[in-house]
């Protein structure tokens, strides 16, 4: 295939990748958009196997075959609560693909036509540097990230005395790298410049709370982008720039709005450390000696069938306690009863972007009954019941009222302006802002502690 | 002195380096003809043209996800992974030549890896959009 036919196929892949994006713009279209996207990948590679430059194919089918078994028992097998921890370990596999294609450059310029060995163009050492250090990056903190979210390690902010210190030194030691490598093309350099941005992806995201981790992933998303970018540079080959441009968008545009979520500067959630001031920062004092009422399953079922209207927040402990089903059985009887039943979601519930409608929908909670937050927010003050089960923070009212709260200012869903809030919480905790919700004391509140799941299936019983 | 066997030996490598050899040489004449015939391409060095392409696509990437919709940002996630995987071109071209090297390790390497990303990205996908449907 010559080039000027192969880069014809490449635009038309590119074009399909921007339809499989541009395709989730609405679930009816999302599932063309992925077929879009498939149909991309199958060009893209068929036409780089009809290249010159590749001759011989069994290293290659029996990458594609392991790589696809793997990918496809994972992807089958994978429990819809885990799919944080999947996703980082995807981009961690695309981080390190990235750093693997950089050496191979590095070692056989020939191949790409990036000059020859001991004399590739300088453009093209700045870009191979850069696309590899990016690649390594991503790998280890896409893995650490994995680590925190599979619970192998603790989700706890991980702080060190001159961590920001040991970080800077060694983002200017990696810039120095680049320099020596591009103006000197050693290959000590190139190995070096590797370790170091291992290092330093490892040290970038071990600070960073487990609660701050829909950030994380959407920044890891982002990072691969950049690095499969890097790798399109180096090689001259547009597809690759294409798709890293628009994923690494993707992914800023997402950590963006998770940020926004939590009213947090994308400095602060990188700098790390959130959530481990507990209990310094426990608001006035008095509240803590206020009553609390609690009520059962049987008291939660009789409020619930006699309102006309409730409104569902879920959080991460509803994904824990992997009660969406139960939920959903419980709001399906409630239906029967007349009740009106929606959904609503905060922007950062659960642990990634879109976690909680992801969650909903394998419940078979059809996605025109869950509201983002804004679309929402006004509804509670007519609404009879709030439901929040496993969310605290994104509710608690001390984001608009206290100053001196460590989330103030983060938007939050106005579940106290409901007539009555019902909270199935498993114990009194504070959440992972480590602020006490004064929406526990309130006279129209009413807890329901226990396992999310165990609750919803009571609730069940009692409205039978 | 020399037995036959080596002898064959060392010939047959001989042959196989020689093999490789022209495959460089090939490759470098290639390379030289578009370097020579490159800076006729309106736009500049490529580097420029490339720079382009990726700006022009970042803001591609801006609008198109802007308008994708809040309930199916755990698919976009997927799918972008999916698809960043795209990276198996340059892997590809790595594990092709004939021979074995460094680099064809490393792009068997990089191959495995993109393919799991490939394969597991797209089924995830699809498995979450299923589950989004409408009212039955």
């Amino acid at each position: 295939m010559s080039e000027n036919l192969s880069a014809f196929f490449y635009l038309i892949a590119s074009v399909c990748f921007i339809l499989a994006l541009r395709g989730l713009s609405s679930p009816e279209t999302a599932r063309v958009g992925n077929i879009y996207g498939i149909a991309g990948m199958l060009i893209a590679v068929v036409t780089t196997l009809l290249t010159p430059h590749v001759v011989s194919f069994w290293l290659i089918i029996l990458g594609i075959l392991i790589g696809g078994a793997v990918g496809t028992y994972i992807a089958l097998r994978i429990q819809m609560t885990a799919l944080p921890q999947l996703v980082a370990a995807f981009h961690s596999l695309v981080g390190l693909a990235a750093v693997c294609v950089a050496a191979a450059a590095f070692t056989y310029p020939e191949l790409y036509g990036i000059g020859v060995r001991g004399s590739i163009h300088g453009s093209s050492l700045v870009e191979m540097s850069l696309g590899m250090a990016i690649g390594a990056i991503t790998f280890t903190g896409s893995v650490v990230a994995f680590a925190k979210l599979q619970g192998l390690v603790t989700g706890r902010p991980l702080v060190f005395p001159g961590q920001h210190l040991v970080n800077a030194a060694l983002g200017v030691l990696l810039i120095l790298l680049v320099a020596l490598f591009v103006s000197m093309e050693a290959a000590g350099a190139f190995w070096l410049l590797l370790v170091v941005s291992l290092a330093l992806g490892f040290l970038l995201i071990v600070p960073i709370g487990g609660a701050d981790m829909p950030v994380v992933i959407s920044m890891l998303n982002s990072y691969s982008g950049w690095a499969a970018a890097g790798i399109g540079f180096t090689l001259s080959n547009s597809l690759l720039i294409v798709i890293g441009a628009l994923v690494g968008s993707s992914g800023a545009i997402l950590s963006y709005i998770m940020c926004r979520g939590m009213n947090r500067s994308i400095f602060n959630v990188v700098l790390g450390g959130f959530g481990t001031e507990s209990g310094a920062l426990a608001p006035g004092a008095g509240l803590g000696d206020r009553s609390v009422r609690s009520g059962s399953a049987e008291d939660a079922a009789f409020i619930m069938k006699n309102a006309s209207s409730v409104i569902v927040v879920p959080g991460y402990g509803m994904a824990v306690a992997q009660a969406q089903h139960a939920l959903r059985e419980m709001a399906d009887i409630l239906k029967k009863e007349g009740v009106k039943v929606r959904y609503a979601i905060h922007p950062v519930a659960g642990r990634m972007p879109g976690h909680m409608n992801v969650l909903l929908a394998e419940a078979n909670v059809t996605y025109d009954e869950v509201f983002e937050l804004e679309e929402i927010n006004r509804d509670f003050a007519s609404t009879d019941i709030a439901f929040v089960i496993g969310a605290n923070d994104v509710t608690n009212p001390a984001a608009k009222t206290d100053p001196s709260s460590p989330i103030y200012g983060m938007p939050i869903l106005d579940v106290e302006r409901a007539k009555t809030v019902l909270f199935v919480k498993r114990s009194m905790a504070s959440g992972y802002a480590g602020v006490e919700n004064e929406l526990f004391y309130r006279d129209n509140t009413m807890m329901l502690f226990g396992d999310a799941k165990k609750m919803c299936e009571e609730i069940v019983k009692a409205l039978e | 002195m020399a037995d036959p066997t080596s002898l064959a030996e060392r010939a047959h490598q001989l042959a196989g380096d020689a093999g490789t050899l022209s495959h460089n040489l090939e490759l470098f004449a290639r390379q030289l003809t578009t370097a020579t015939t490159a800076p006729t391409v309106v736009g500049g060095t490529p580097f420029v043209y490339e720079l382009t392409v990726f700006v022009l696509a970042v803001f591609v990437g801006y609008y198109v996800v802007w308008r994708v919709t809040p309930a199916l940002h755990s698919p976009l996630m997927s799918v972008t992974n999916a698809i960043s995987s795209v990276i198996i071109v340059g892997a590809l071209i790595a594990a092709g030549p004939r021979g074995v090297s460094f680099a064809k390790i490393m792009g068997f390497v990089a191959v495995t890896l993109a393919a799991v990303n490939i394969f597991g990205g797209f089924i995830v996908t699809q498995r979450m959009l299923q589950m989004f449907q409408k009212k039955r």
